[in-house]
């Protein structure tokens, strides 16, 4: 009898681990299960990329639509390329659409949103979008700032 | 020159200890498994070893986890951002004090209990009976313990990290009024499952294995008077505390360092 | 040293010692089938040791110990383990496995050496008790046992099995008067009934020469004396009959060594 308590218990605990564990996989983490569509790459050269990391958020009005997946220096352009994961069904990305490195809040981390333009096709894999924005440098803001004054 | 002799000696019992912590290491879990006879024995050690750390483990985590809603809230206030205490607390937990703060808990609790039994059974010759009628006590007595403790922590890790984040939200939320929507929604997008919750889960592997083989070489290696029992649990405890903490810079380090 | 004819341990040139301290130098000690043996000497000298020795638990630094013609510390795991089937070992305390009941602690060696099914073992492990005398206390938990009923549960353990050889290791020490005669007096019953060959270990005159066969006193690492009881209360030596007659000085000196008793008295706060 007391080992029949003792194993449902311990089946109970072990249980509960894996629970909390989903729960720390869904709620915590927002753990996308539904990732399994695929996606195809798009890339992107920029001037300076500030402090965007891998694994950046690439999003179009705010709506997650993939990620950054390497952050390299191109060598023949000698700038910064950006590789990027977009969601296979995302597929309305015209050619000159456009990216802009942006800051999430004052504190926040930096990601990469994606603007629409008119043209009717559409990137596949492997191309490049060729209108992008860097990040915003300090000093290149005071810079300008100071010269604005100074022509004034 | 007496006492640099003397060091010299300390250091050398030292080693020597860690040698036969080896020894019992690769002599417990390096043999031919026999399931039928270890499984119950496993399951009997994970009852005691898991089930009955549950409660502190509970208690505590939904404590910090309040704690920290209340004391992230306060700090962020400051700065227009209480908009992330979410993803404050929720970091804090899963990377750093889910596992740290478990692993504390359960050598104090489960460590010191396992190096006191181990330790009793070696005053009262019960480990030399076992030998006698030809069964290995490091495969009987110390094995099962060992994979029990390993198996334990990242559980309990993972309950003490859910239970946390659910008493930050219960402080957030329901007492300081933050907008839940935001507060889940600012803690999923900053908390990546991969490099934070198992990274945390792997921290809590390592820590069991630690703990566990401290608390149970202790036991096995001490001096059979119930001096020697008391001084043995002391060890432990000290040992596995030091030794999770170190580990922990070590490993925050490698894992997290280049973020 | 008499001969025997059949002799079931044979040590030869034993030697053990325990970090600097020589427990044993070169002794040799015959242990004749189907007897009550004793080892006997002062206190620390290694008398559980030699138990320890003989069951392959130590190993010695040098020397032979012979089971049935088996040299012990020469033996693999299993030949061990199939030895360690016939032997049975009581220690001082009992050492009764606290966490389970009084019927799977005899059981226990059963289920490790056999594969005897349940109703046989649930036989086997009443009988021992019964031969103990505790077949009524088969449902209770050593904790709730008395030291002496929890040692009788220990010797149903030891000789579950029908072992050849059974080793008494101090059976009679913290004993109150009536424990003690039960004790004696299973010991005695069991080594008639079953065969085996017994060996205590002890430092209980008394007892021991009540109920011993043959004799071997140890001191200073060495035999100093051997024999069945009455050889023995004969012998000459200083130091054996200062130990059968319990003497408190002799050989084995009462006074620490300390400096002179007027001097110390007189010195004041020293």
């Amino acid at each position: 009898m007391r080992m029949r308590i003792l194993e449902i218990s311990v089946g109970a605990f072990i249980l509960a681990g894996i629970l909390a564990l989903v729960g720390l996989a869904l709620n915590v983490s927002g753990l996308n299960v539904s990732n399994t569509e695929g996606a195809y790459t798009v890339y992107a050269r920029f001037e300076n990329i500030g402090g965007l990391t891998p694994r950046a958020k690439v999003t179009m009005s705010g709506v997650a639509i993939g990620e950054v997946t390497e952050v390299v220096l191109d060598r023949d352009e000698l700038v910064a390329r950006v590789a990027m994961n977009i969601h296979s069904d995302v597929d309305f990305l015209s050619t000159d659409s456009s990216a802009s490195i942006l800051t999430a809040g004052l504190l926040g981390e930096q990601y990469i949103g994606i603007t629409v333009g008119a043209e009717e096709e559409y990137l596949q894999n492997g191309d490049y979008i060729e209108d992008t924005q860097s990040a915003l440098v300090l000093e290149e803001l005071i810079g300008k700032f100071l010269f604005n004054e100074v022509s004034e | 020159m007496d006492q640099l002799a003397l060091l010299g000696r300390k250091g050398l019992d030292k080693l020597a200890a860690f040698g036969r912590a080896g020894m019992i290491l690769y002599q417990s879990l390096v043999a031919k498994p026999q399931p039928l006879v270890m499984f119950p024995l496993f399951v009997k050690q994970i009852y005691f070893i898991g089930v009955l750390s549950l409660i502190i483990i509970v208690v505590s985590g939904l404590f910090i986890g309040m704690v920290l809603g209340l004391q992230g809230y306060t700090i962020l206030v400051d700065y227009g951002s209480e908009q992330a205490v979410g993803q404050m607390v929720a970091l804090s937990l899963v990377r750093e004090l889910a596992p740290v703060v478990t692993a504390l808990l359960f050598a104090g609790r489960a460590g010191s209990a396992l190096t006191a039994e181990i330790g009793l059974m070696k005053a009262t010759e019960q480990l030399s009976s076992l030998e006698m009628i030809g069964v290995d006590p490091l495969r009987r007595i110390i094995a099962p313990r060992f994979w029990a403790g390993f198996i334990c922590l990242p559980i309990l890790s993972a309950i003490f990290a859910i239970v946390g984040v659910y008493g930050g939200s219960i402080v957030s939320i329901d007492w300081l009024g933050i907008y839940d929507g935001s507060f889940w929604a600012n803690m999923q997008n900053s908390v990546n499952f991969y490099d934070d919750v198992l990274n945390g889960l792997i921290k809590a592997v390592v820590f069991g294995f630690v703990v566990t083989w401290i608390a149970v070489f202790q036991g096995y290696d001490c001096i059979p008077t119930s001096e020697g029992i008391s001084q043995a649990t002391t060890k432990t405890v000290v040992y596995s505390s030091l030794a999770v903490l170190g580990l922990d810079f070590i490993l925050t380090a490698v894992m997290f360092g280049e973020l | 040293m008499t001969q025997f004819d059949d002799v079931v341990i044979d040590i030869q040139k034993l030697s053990f010692s325990r970090g600097d301290r020589p427990i044993y130098n070169e002794v040799d000690i015959k242990i004749p089938r189907g007897k009550i043996t004793a080892i006997m000497g002062p206190s620390g000298t290694g008398k559980t040791t030699l138990l320890k020795l003989i069951g392959g638990q130590l190993k010695p630094d040098s020397g032979s110990i012979f089971v049935d013609s088996k040299n012990i510390p020469a033996l693999s795991r299993s030949d061990l383990f199939n030895v360690r089937e016939r032997m049975g070992m009581l220690f001082q305390s009992g050492a009764l496995f606290t966490d389970i009941s009084v019927f799977e602690n005899v059981a226990f060696p059963i289920r490790v050496h056999t594969d005897l099914s349940e109703d046989m073992i649930r036989d086997v492990v009443l009988m021992k008790l019964h031969a103990v005398g505790l077949r009524g206390a088969h449902d209770l938990m050593p904790s709730e046992l008395s030291g002496g009923m929890a040692r009788r549960v220990a010797l149903a353990r030891a000789i579950a099995l029908d072992p050849d050889i059974v080793m008494y290791d101090e059976p009679f020490t913290g004993q109150d008067p009536i424990a003690m005669g039960v004790l004696v007096n299973l010991i005695r019953r069991l080594n008639h009934s079953l065969g085996h060959t017994s060996i205590i270990v002890s430092h209980d005159i008394q007892e021991t020469l009540g109920i011993a066969d043959y004799i071997y006193i140890i001191a200073d690492s060495k035999v100093i004396a051997s024999g069945t009881p009455e050889e023995l209360s004969r012998v000459e030596s200083e130091q054996v009959k200062q130990f059968i007659q319990g003497l408190p000085d002799g050989p084995v000196p009462f006074h620490f060594p300390a400096n002179d008793y007027e001097d110390d008295l007189l010195k004041g706060n020293r």
